[in-house]
């Protein structure tokens, strides 16, 4: 995929860095100084073999991890020049910011209409028009507005997996948030939904900051215009996605892309 | 040679009609202990469905009108239980309306906000402890606080309290088991919309809980229509000839809680003095309270059998 | 709650640091439903209180020595006696005849439904088991009053008076209308549901590949079910047996309709007596001004049904907890 906009850090602003990040669940080290960029607007890859921390990094971005007890947060993540790691900062109204899209689709026991409208209420927006217009505008972002607009007062569960899928992200994209993160979104997914939602990808990231996990090199090399390869806690290359697939400058890099070990 | 071979191929066949019979033998004892426990099975169903039916028998001709609307006699024919289902009704209803906010407020908080502390730990274990304490032990706890101390008096509000507390940990359980239920994938789901703790369980946890925190309610209540010896022991007098003074009032403002102070009875309680009288008649109204009463309690659980069947084809996590 | 501006960006995050009016109200929340959870520490404090409280009062009047060793049981009489050992002599009867009746029911029937019955069966089969639980225990009592102890009583006639040629100390020449057998029969109906269920769960979290073992040498369902699965659920077996017992000493209902309110220092289940739980109902039947000995006695005799049942509760819990943490 060719992105035709200005690849030049000069002109690119950055949306989110992540700044000597260090993360401990509990006494255990998950991340250890990781520092990296965040485009706006264009879609980064985290990639890695198994127990890197590219899902704990992608957790520290919505502060997921302030939910359970016993984990810890050492260094930066800006977000547009704040840190949202800063203690003073509510972790619920980062996330109203930064949202996410998870690894297995986990649409709300509601109608489709809800499943989207829920992260506008949570917002204070309660008013049915805006609403509406907000819901559609969502639906149709995630490709499933033909679908669903005849039936969405209906459960979401009655749609397939790649329909619930792109609820998910219709509900991740409905408050307009600044980045929205994805945590493996296709690996539970058939070839042809998978290839459904990389397309949707691809056009949300003109509006839209993309943060995406993967355990795909090849999914990583067709969606992002940036990829980050982690191993063992560390972030060890991040690079334009075609420089660090065909001209790695790290040999681990080089040995993961070329299959040598995963 | 040939003789050899014949020798000993006829003890090779005796020792396998030894292993086959050995077999044979082991499967019919298995088998017979199978039927020993469908025997058993039926056996004890077989009585209990012979002491109701018994209890029917007895008591159902009774049953009519008059029954339920007339209060206790000592004229057996007079008498009836209609004191005996106003109380129960409007204990129940007090004791819903403790145990349900009280013992799903308590199972939220174990499940969803606890830390993982000595305080909650002891908390738990007083949860179970309290199960396993004696119907009779609540109703010296409600005579020695409620009644005495707070001054409740003998009343139905006091009656409530007892029940409440009694039921409690069924409450508790079952809310915690229906939270439970709830993926976390759902709960991560609310809170990466920005959705606050309490906001995640008032519009998702709950709702979603709420068919099985139902059955437990259901439960528990089939269980606090039966009790007899905490209100006992509180003072609920057994012949009681009046009724509580009714909620509803014709002028304003329209509604009393004076019921919650009055001195009542219960089913349970004028089935056990009417049992307790020799008068064979006496034994037939008891019959019919009996029937009432395994009609309301049976009901009920099945009821609540049949809501956890249903939630549980319903419901795909 | 203020509507946040259309794309709410980075920048104004600074500016929210941590909304405090909605930290005030998760807080205020999570505070109401600790105090609903901790009111269950409130009131077993509250129960112990009381009970002891009370007791002492009455320990202040009667000597412990007499409670605890005397037979005879008369707080109403004058002299009063105050040895609770009649009282207990009656619980410990009934509930040894509830038990002897539950305990083959309950584990046979568990071990038919864990092991060798088919799922419709089961299916069929809890259900009916759970709405035996469900009968309140007062109807139970009419039960052993007015059917079980009359049916007893006309089976007795024909071998009575030769029994009690025989051993006249042991059997009456004629049932009594109230009898410690009838009720521990019906008590002992009551509670296998609850051994059967406890049991069972035991042993269906038994874990399947120990099962197949066993099978797979040729033993019969019968032979797993006795020398594997028993032995591996052995706790929770006992954990049943141990919360039935508690039930039994509990119960009140039925001994007290059918046991007989007399208290008597007996184990003859063929005798009438009183059980701790009956004494109490008997008293709160009557006038009970505060502060009187009588009130207190009450008391005294919860305390030592709180104890009893306590430590069996105890038990059970850590070997209902052993069974299931072991796998």
């Amino acid at each position: 995929m060719v992105d035709t906009r200005v690849v030049n850090s000069s002109v690119m602003e950055r949306k989110a860095e992540v700044k000597n990040l260090d993360f401990y669940y509990g006494s255990a080290k998950a991340l250890k100084s990781v520092s990296m960029v965040v485009w706006d607007r264009r879609v980064t890859a985290l990639i890695g073999p198994s127990g890197c921390g590219k899902t704990t990094l992608l957790r520290c971005f919505n502060r997921m991890h302030d939910l359970y007890p016993g984990n810890r947060y050492d260094g930066e993540i800006l977000l547009d020049g704040v840190n949202i790691l800063e203690k003073q900062i509510d972790p619920i109204e980062v996330r109203m910011r930064v949202s996410m899209v998870f690894q297995r689709p986990n649409p709300f026991p509601k109608s489709i209409y809800e499943n989207v409208a829920y992260g506008l209420r949570v917002q204070g927006i309660t008013e049915k028009s805006s609403l509406d217009e907000k819901v559609e505008k969502a639906l149709q972002g995630a490709a499933l507005w033909n679908e669903a607009k005849d039936r969405l007062k209906e459960p979401a569960y009655n749609l397939s997996g790649g329909q619930q899928q792109r609820l998910c992200i219709a509900r991740a994209i409905a408050t307009e948030p600044n980045i929205v993160l994805f945590d493996e979104p296709t690996s539970a997914l058939d070839p042809i939904a998978t290839s459904s939602i990389e397309e949707l990808m691809n056009e949300l990231k003109e509006q839209v900051t993309i943060l995406i996990v993967t355990h795909s090199m090849q999914q990583a090399a067709r969606v992002s215009d940036y990829t980050a390869f982690m191993y063992l806690g560390e972030m060890v290359e991040f690079n334009e996605t075609n420089l660090l697939f065909n001209k790695p400058a790290d040999q681990k890099t080089q040995d993961y892309v070329s299959g040598r070990f995963g | 040679m040939a003789q050899a071979e014949f020798s000993q191929s006829n003890s090779q066949s005796d020792y396998l009609q030894q292993i086959r019979a050995s077999v044979a033998r082991r499967e019919l004892i298995s088998r017979l202990f199978g039927l020993l426990g469908l025997l058993v099975i039926s056996i004890a169903t077989l009585i209990l469905i012979a002491l109701v039916a018994q209890l029917f028998v007895q008591g159902l001709p009774r049953l009519n009108w008059k029954f339920f609307t007339s209060f206790p006699s000592s004229d057996f024919n007079e008498a009836g239980i209609l004191s005996a289902w106003v109380g129960s009704l409007l204990v129940m209803l007090t004791t819903m309306f403790i145990a349900v906010p009280l013992g799903v407020a308590a199972g939220i908080y174990l499940e969803e906000y606890a830390p993982k502390n000595w305080l909650a730990a002891l908390i738990e274990i007083n949860v179970t402890n309290l199960a396993g304490v004696p119907s009779i032990v609540y109703g010296l706890l409600a005579l020695g606080l409620f009644s005495t101390v707070l001054n409740l008096g003998e009343s139905i509000l006091t009656a409530g309290l007892t029940l409440a507390l009694l039921i409690l940990p069924i409450v508790i359980v079952t809310t915690r088991e229906a939270l439970r239920a709830i993926p976390s994938s759902l709960r991560e789901a609310a809170y990466a919309l920005g959705a606050s703790r309490w906001q995640m369980i008032w519009d998702h946890i709950l709702p979603y809980s709420s068919g099985s925190i139902l059955t437990g309610i259901i439960i528990g209540l089939s269980r606090a229509i039966g009790e007899t010896a905490p209100l006992i022991t509180i003072g609920a007098l057994t012949f009681i000839a009046f009724l509580p003074p009714s909620p509803i009032q014709s002028q304003f403002p329209f509604i009393s809680f004076e019921w919650l102070t009055a001195p009542f009875t219960v089913l349970p309680i004028q089935m056990f003095n009417w049992v307790s009288r020799p008068q064979p008649e006496f034994q037939v109204n008891a019959a019919a309270a009996g029937v009432v009463l395994i009609l309301l309690t049976l009901t009920l659980n099945a009821f609540a059998i049949y809501l956890r069947y249903r939630l549980r084809k319903g419901v795909k996590w | 709650m203020t509507a946040h501006p259309l794309k709410p960006s980075g920048k104004d995050l600074q500016f929210t640091q941590k909304k405090k009016a909605r930290e005030l109200k998760e807080r205020v929340i999570e505070f109401i439903l600790f105090l609903a959870a901790f009111s269950c520490v409130a009131t077993t404090v509250a129960i112990m209180y009381l009970l002891i409280s009370e007791s002492v009062l009455f320990f202040q009047e009667v000597s412990l020595v007499e409670f605890l060793t005397s037979k005879d049981w008369s707080p109403l009489f004058d002299p009063p006696g105050y040895g609770i050992l009649p009282l207990v002599s009656g619980t410990l009867t009934t509930t040894a005849v509830a038990l002897s009746v539950a305990l083959p029911m309950g584990l046979i029937s568990a071990i038919y439904l864990s092991e060798f019955a088919a799922p419709s069966v089961r299916e069929v089969v809890k259900p009916i088991l759970e709405l035996l639980a469900g009968i309140p225990t007062v109807v139970y009592g009419y039960f052993a009053l007015l059917t079980v102890i009359p049916a007893l009583q006309w089976l007795y006639l024909p071998i009575g008076p030769f029994l009690s040629n025989v051993l006249p100390n042991i059997f009456p020449t004629e049932l009594a209308g109230f009898n410690m057998l009838g009720a521990g029969l019906v008590m002992g109906l009551m509670i296998t549901p609850l051994i059967s269920s406890i049991s069972e769960d035991a042993m269906r979290s038994v874990p399947i590949n120990l099962k197949e073992g066993s099978y797979a040498t040729g033993a019969t369902r019968l032979q797993t079910a006795l020398k594997v699965v028993l032995p591996a659920a052995a706790s929770g077996v006992i954990a049943a047996f141990i919360l039935g017992v508690s039930r039994a000493v509990g119960e009140t209902m039925i001994v007290a309709i059918s046991a007989g309110l007399q208290p008597t220092f007996t184990f003859n289940p063929l005798e009438s007596a009183a059980t701790i739980t009956a004494f109490i109902v008997q008293v709160s039947l009557g006038d009970l001004p505060h502060g009187t000995l009588e009130y207190q006695t009450i008391f005294a005799a919860g305390l030592v049904l709180v104890f009893v049942t306590l430590a069996f509760n105890v038990i059970g819990y850590f070997l209902t907890k052993r069974f299931r943490e072991t796998y």
